[in-house]
Formats: structure tokens, C-alpha cells, sequence
């Protein structure tokens, strides 16, 4: 079906400003991501996917300015983690500031070196499960990032990454519009955990594909910090094969508009995917969490976990859905959205789905949203706790299922520490 | 230690008069039982003391070593060294046992100028105090009175207690819901923190709870006030005779 002539016009406005690079595998990649973005348009509010979350700045043709926030009171996130820092200042890799890119196990490349070659093995990933992710719901802005990303990295891991890739992004332009497209790619048994970090840009859209082949492991935690006036529209893509594992874990505090989407298909028999969020929002912050997981394999696991702390008239979204394809039997499936409203002024908004066409699987799923346990809240006082503090505890406490997540107890231990010292400020 | 004068008090969302005129004194060391049957005021006054919310007093005041309780909040309440033992302990999902204690045992210090514990040296303490109630190390890992068994949570308040070192500790019906055995050694817990500097209020049913933990000075409560004041032979009297007679005398 042709697109209106508005949202052809919408369209052509938004992506007039970008390059497009053609020539070599990349190019061909783009270009078929250009002609998906053309079939669907830009998304909209009337939009079934976009009901709750309103994308009107995420595609704007100029991206809204956000002053540049400086967190110079607290150490950057993940600071006593040992890994491989790679740098990005406003969406463009920053080689000065970043590690060398060599670790064993890993080969580590940017996007921007690797577009040019006739041959390389990311052809067979960049945009190739963003593609896949369009059906049977439509991502549009993720087309737009396939077509228009000039960086990001392609990593691929053969062997046990000796420590982590952490992945810094670094706000310097109060205009800056980032477009941000890795690939990441773990070979039969390999393993690899990539942090990421940092308010990124004015307005930044990044895409993250993983591949996950037969036993390797695969773990993500990622910060979105304290920036209040982010706009930010991410999407991971993962695929799964036999017993692959998934596991990624998001904190997010503050931010006019973040909408992160993670899509994953679990092929493989015997894979597991969790993915998990904590969010805290004071006042004018807009958080989408949108999870949309298929089972496809045999006694594969999947759990979604996400859970928001809202005051102030601060908004959070959870969409979340399990689908279960014919066949995939023995398929766990567990699915948990839940918000502690500290006002009446917040909102909570939740659409979770299980769509099944299995006979043999448990999935369960559930949605709260309430206020602060007035009782426990009193115990915890007439312990002499004061109540600010007593309500630190108990807003930890609530996102504690969230950050058990987390595998690695070193850095669940420095996301829980992060999550402490913004809960004691006054703005978060 | 504790001086309480005419207290009267309401509940705040329906116009019933709970206390009518409470007056009790208890001097530093001593230890005093309040009985009484259902509906008496016994727990609306260990509320009331503590500052939980939905009470309003409309006359009176609770004095500890001469500051006025009423006016303010739980936790400062606390710091100047009131502890109540809850009826009903709180579950807190998600807050270790030992995160709760250590907040609690620091927040207090430092309300009160005094140095925080390290902790290596909370550690220790904690580990002593809760073995002497035979609370184990898993006990104290796990979330604040989740899944804890009726005797566990009780034992979970002494030890609290313990650590918090109180001057003025109410225990409201901590008898109720423990067998013989857990009641002794709840007992002995609080046995062992009696001390000249350090008075206990025991709110009870039953006069079996104060055959081990031995009251100085028994009260009958009955209709928001206390109606009769004795020795401990006063409790035995009450579990031989029942309230009946001593409510009809009272009246």
C-alpha cells in the first residue's frame, strides 16, 4: 500500500539532512534498509506500537536541543570495572580518547573502516536482523538507523572476552543528532559483555544487533544516566541459537524521551533471554520499555523484568510480548512489568501479550503499579531509619528483582551503588 | 524513664475515642505489664507512643527522660531510645535482614552525634546478639521477615532490640502466635537486656508470657484507661478469675 503523500513528505524531510553512503556490502544493506523505511514511513501516534509514546521528536527533522549535563560530583558508571573503554562523542568514535581496540578473542572494527570492503562477515548480520524484526510489528526508526548509520562497531568474538567492551558515549554538542549502528557477532561458545554508558547526543538512535551462536553467552548492562533532557530511541535485535544465552540489563534515570526496544528470537532449542530494566524518573521524563521475544526452539527460556519508579508526574511504558510459534514446545516464558508510584501525579502505562500456538509451555505474565508500603515504611522509622532514607530503602528493595538480573556481582554491585547515590540527591 | 499523663486519643478517620485518660509512670529499670482484654487500648498505645500514622491525641502527653514523645517523628522517636516491638512484624521484600539492621543501628548513631559502625565491628556484634537467639547466618541474609515462621519474627524483634539498645522498650503482645519453646527464648532475650538503665512496658494477654519475663508493677487496662494497679500477683489474678470481676469493680 503506498504511504500518504503527509508521511511521504515527512519522511523526505527527515532524511534530507543525512548522507547516504552508498557502494560495497554496506551500501547494498542500506539501501535495502532505505526501501523498508520508504514502505513504511515514519512512525506515528496514531500508530497501534506508538500508542502510549509519543514520536514526534524522535523523528523530527531537527533534533531538539538538550543542554549538556555534567555529573562532575560522581564517578562515570562501570569507573572500577576493568575493561576495554571505545569512546563516542556525539555519535562519532573517538579514537584518542578510547583503548586500543585489540583483545584476545575479540576483533573489534568501525563500521565506518569495515562499509568499504567488497567482503565482510558482518553482510550477513548489519540490518539483517533488524529486517527480520520488522515482522510482524514495524520499527521504523530502526530502518533509519540501517540506512543512515555512518559508525558504530562490528565485533565479533571467537574465544572468552578476557574483560568487557564498554562503550562511552560523551555529549558535547547541544544540537548533536547520533546515529549509532553496531554489530556484534559471538562465534560457537564464545563470550563477551558489553556496557554501555553516557548521555550520547542531543537526540541519539542506536541499533544494536547481536548474533548469539551455538553455546556462546552474550551479556549487556547499560546505564542511561542522569542527562534530563536525552531523547533516545534504541532497539536491540538479538538472535539465538542452540543453548545461546542473552542477558541484558538497563538502568535508566531521567531523560525527556527514551524509548528502548529489544527484539529477540530465540531459534535454537534449549536458549535463554532475559531481559531486564530498572527505571527511576522525576517530572518530565517519558520511559518506554518495548519487548517484543519469540520462541521458535524447544525449551527455551525467556524472562522480561522491568520495573519503574515514578514521581512528579514522570511517565513510564511498558509494552512486552511473548509469542510462542508453533512447535516451540516446552517453552518457559516469564514476563513481570511493574511500577511504585510515589504520587498520584505519575503514570504508569502497560500492555503486556502473550500470543501462543503451542500446547505444551508455561508463560506467565503480570503488571502492577502501586505506592510506597505505608507499614513497612513505619517499621522501617520506628527502627530510627529517617524517612527519606526509609523510602531510599524500600525504592531499592522494589528494583532489587530487577538488578538480580545482573550475573556479574561486581558490576550489580556498581549499578546498585549508582542507583543509591541518585536516589539520595534531591533531583536523582 | 516514661511519663504518661491524661493521654486521650481518637482514631483519625472515624470519630471513636480510644484512650480516655491514660496515666502511667515507669521509673528507669522497671519493668511493668499492661493486660487487658480485646479492645482495651493496649496496641492503640503502643501505636500512639511509637507514631505510627491514623491517631490523633487530643489531650495529654508521653514524656521519655523528660522530652515530649508526641511531638515527634518515629525515628526520632527512636533515637532518643524508644524500641516497640511489633504485635505483627513487617515483611520488607527485597531489604536484607543485616542492610535493615545496619541502616537502623547507624541512622540512629548518627542522629544521636555519635560515631558510625564499621562493618566489621557490626558484623561481629550482630553475629554474637543473634546467636545467643539462635538466629542463624541465613536468617539474617534473607529479606526482613520474609518467610520467617511466627517464633523467627518475634526472635527477629528481640534481636533488633538488642542492637538498637533501647531505654524504653514496649513489647506488644510479643506472646502471641509463639509455642512454650519460642516463648522462652524470647524471654531470655529480653531477660538478658533488663538492666538499671533500660525499662520495659509488656503489653499481654495472658499472664504466661510475665512467668518469664517477671513484672515489677502490673496494669489492667479496660475502655482506654487503666483501671487497677498492683504487684504481679495482679496477673495471677487475672488468669485465675478472668477480667469479669475486675471490669465490674473497675466500673
Amino acid at each position: 500500500m503506498a504511504l500518504a503523500v503527509a508521511k511521504q513528505d515527512a519522511l523526505a524531510a527527515r532524511i534530507a539532512g543525512l548522507s547516504f553512503v552508498a557502494g560495497g556490502w554496506l551500501g547494498a544493506a542500506r539501501g535495502a534498509a532505505l526501501e523498508r523505511l520508504g514502505a513504511m514511513g515514519l512512525p506515528g501516534k496514531r500508530d497501534e506500537y506508538w500508542r502510549y509514546t509519543d514520536p514526534a521528536s524522535l523523528k523530527a527533522t531537527v533534533a531538539p536541543k538538550a543542554s549538556l549535563f555534567a555529573a562532575d560530583d560522581e564517578p562515570p558508571v562501570f569507573d572500577g570495572i576493568d575493561r576495554v573503554k571505545l569512546v563516542f562523542v556525539d555519535g562519532v568514535f573517538d579514537a584518542a580518547q578510547s583503548d586500543d581496540l585489540a583483545l584476545a578473542g575479540v576483533e573489534i572494527e568501525r563500521l565506518a573502516d569495515a562499509g568499504a570492503r567488497d567482503i565482510h562477515w558482518a553482510a550477513g548480520l548489519y540490518a539483517v536482523l533488524e529486517a527480520r524484526g520488522q515482522v510482524p510489528v514495524q520499527r521504523p526508526l530502526a530502518a533509519l538507523n540501517s540506512a543512515f548509520a555512518t559508525d558504530g562497531l562490528l565485533i565479533r568474538v571467537t574465544g572468552k572476552a578476557a574483560k568487557p567492551v564498554s562503550l562511552i558515549y560523551v555529549h558535547n554538542s547541544e544540537t548533536s543528532d547520533a546515529i549509532l549502528h553496531h554489530c556484534v557477532k559471538l562465534e560457537e561458545g564464545a563470550e563477551l559483555t558489553i556496557l554501555e554508558n553516557g548521555p550520547a547526543a542531543a537526540r541519539f538512535n542506536k541499533v544494536m544487533e547481536v548474533d548469539v551462536a551455538k553455546g556462546a553467552r552474550f551479556h549487556h548492562i547499560r546505564s542511561q544516566g542522569r542527562d534530563h533532557e536525552r531523547r533516545a530511541v534504541t532497539h536491540v535485535f538479538a538472535r539465538l541459537a542452540e543453548a545461546a544465552v542473552f542477558k541484558s540489563f538497563t538502568l535508566t534515570a531521567n531523560g525527556v524521551l527514551t524509548r528502548n526496544e529489544a527484539v529477540i528470537e530465540l531459534l535454537g532449542d534449549d536458549a535463554v533471554a532475559h531481559v531486564a530494566g530498572a527505571a527511576v524518573g522525576d517530572g518530565q521524563f517519558h520511559h518506554d520499555d518495548t519487548v517484543f521475544v519469540t520462541h521458535a526452539g524447544l525449551r527455551c527460556e525467556s524472562r522480561q523484568v522491568f520495573k519503574k519508579v515514578l514521581k512528579n508526574g514522570a511517565v513510564g511504558v511498558f509494552q512486552g510480548k511473548i509469542l510462542v510459534k508453533q512447535g516451540a514446545q516446552k517453552t518457559d516464558g516469564y514476563q513481570i512489568s511493574q511500577s511504585l508510584l510515589l504520587d498520584e501525579d505519575s503514570q504508569f502505562l502497560a500492555k503486556p501479550e502473550l500470543e501462543i500456538y503451542a500446547d505444551d509451555v508455561k508463560c506467565s505474565h503480570g503488571s502492577t503499579s502501586g505506592a510506597i508500603d505505608e507499614t513497612a515504611l513505619f517499621y522501617l522509622r520506628s527502627r530510627g531509619v529517617p524517612m527519606r532514607a526509609a523510602q531510599g530503602l524500600l525504592v531499592l528493595a522494589f528494583l532489587a528483582e530487577a538488578i538480580a538480573e545482573i550475573e556479574d556481582e561486581e558490576i550489580a554491585e556498581d549499578i546498585r551503588a549508582r542507583l543509591e547515590g541518585w536516589l539520595a540527591r534531591h533531583d536523582h | 524513664m516514661l511519663e504518661i499523663k491524661n493521654l486521650h486519643v481518637k482514631l483519625q478517620e472515624e470519630d471513636k475515642q480510644i484512650l480516655k485518660g491514660v496515666n502511667l509512670s515507669i521509673g528507669p529499670g522497671e519493668v511493668h505489664a499492661i493486660m487487658g482484654p480485646n479492645g482495651s487500648g493496649k496496641s492503640t498505645l503502643s501505636y500512639v507512643l511509637s507514631g505510627r500514622d491514623g491517631y490523633e491525641v487530643t489531650e495529654g502527653s508521653a514524656k521519655l527522660e523528660g522530652a515530649e514523645l508526641l511531638d515527634m517523628e518515629p525515628e526520632e522517636r527512636a533515637a532518643a531510645g524508644l524500641f516497640l516491638a511489633f504485635q505483627y512484624p513487617v515483611e520488607i521484600p527485597g531489604v536484607g535482614n543485616m542492610t535493615f539492621l545496619r541502616t537502623a543501628v547507624n541512622a540512629q548513631r548518627k542522629a544521636r552525634g555519635e560515631e558510625e559502625m564499621s562493618a566489621g565491628e557490626f558484623l561481629k556484634v550482630v553475629r554474637e546478639k543473634a546467636k545467643t537467639l539462635k538466629i542463624d547466618a541465613e536468617m539474617l541474609k534473607r529479606p526482613v521477615n520474609v518467610g520467617f515462621s511466627g517464633g523467627e519474627k518475634k526472635r527477629n524483634e528481640i534481636l533488633q532490640m538488642a542492637m538498637l539498645e533501647p531505654r524504653m522498650c514496649i513489647l506488644d503482645e510479643t506472646d502471641s502466635g509463639l509455642d512454650v519453646d519460642a516463648m522462652k527464648l524470647v524471654s531470655e532475650g529480653v531477660n538478658a537486656l533488663r538492666s538499671e538503665g533500660r525499662s520495659f512496658l509488656v503489653i499481654t494477654h495472658y499472664q504466661r508470657l510475665l512467668d518469664h519475663i517477671k513484672p515489677d508493677v502490673v496494669h489492667i487496662m479496660a475502655a482506654g484507661r487503666i483501671i487497677k494497679t498492683g504487684g504481679p500477683e495482679l496477673a495471677l489474678e487475672v488468669e485465675h478469675n478472668g477480667y469479669a470481676d475486675l471490669l465490674a469493680e473497675g466500673v
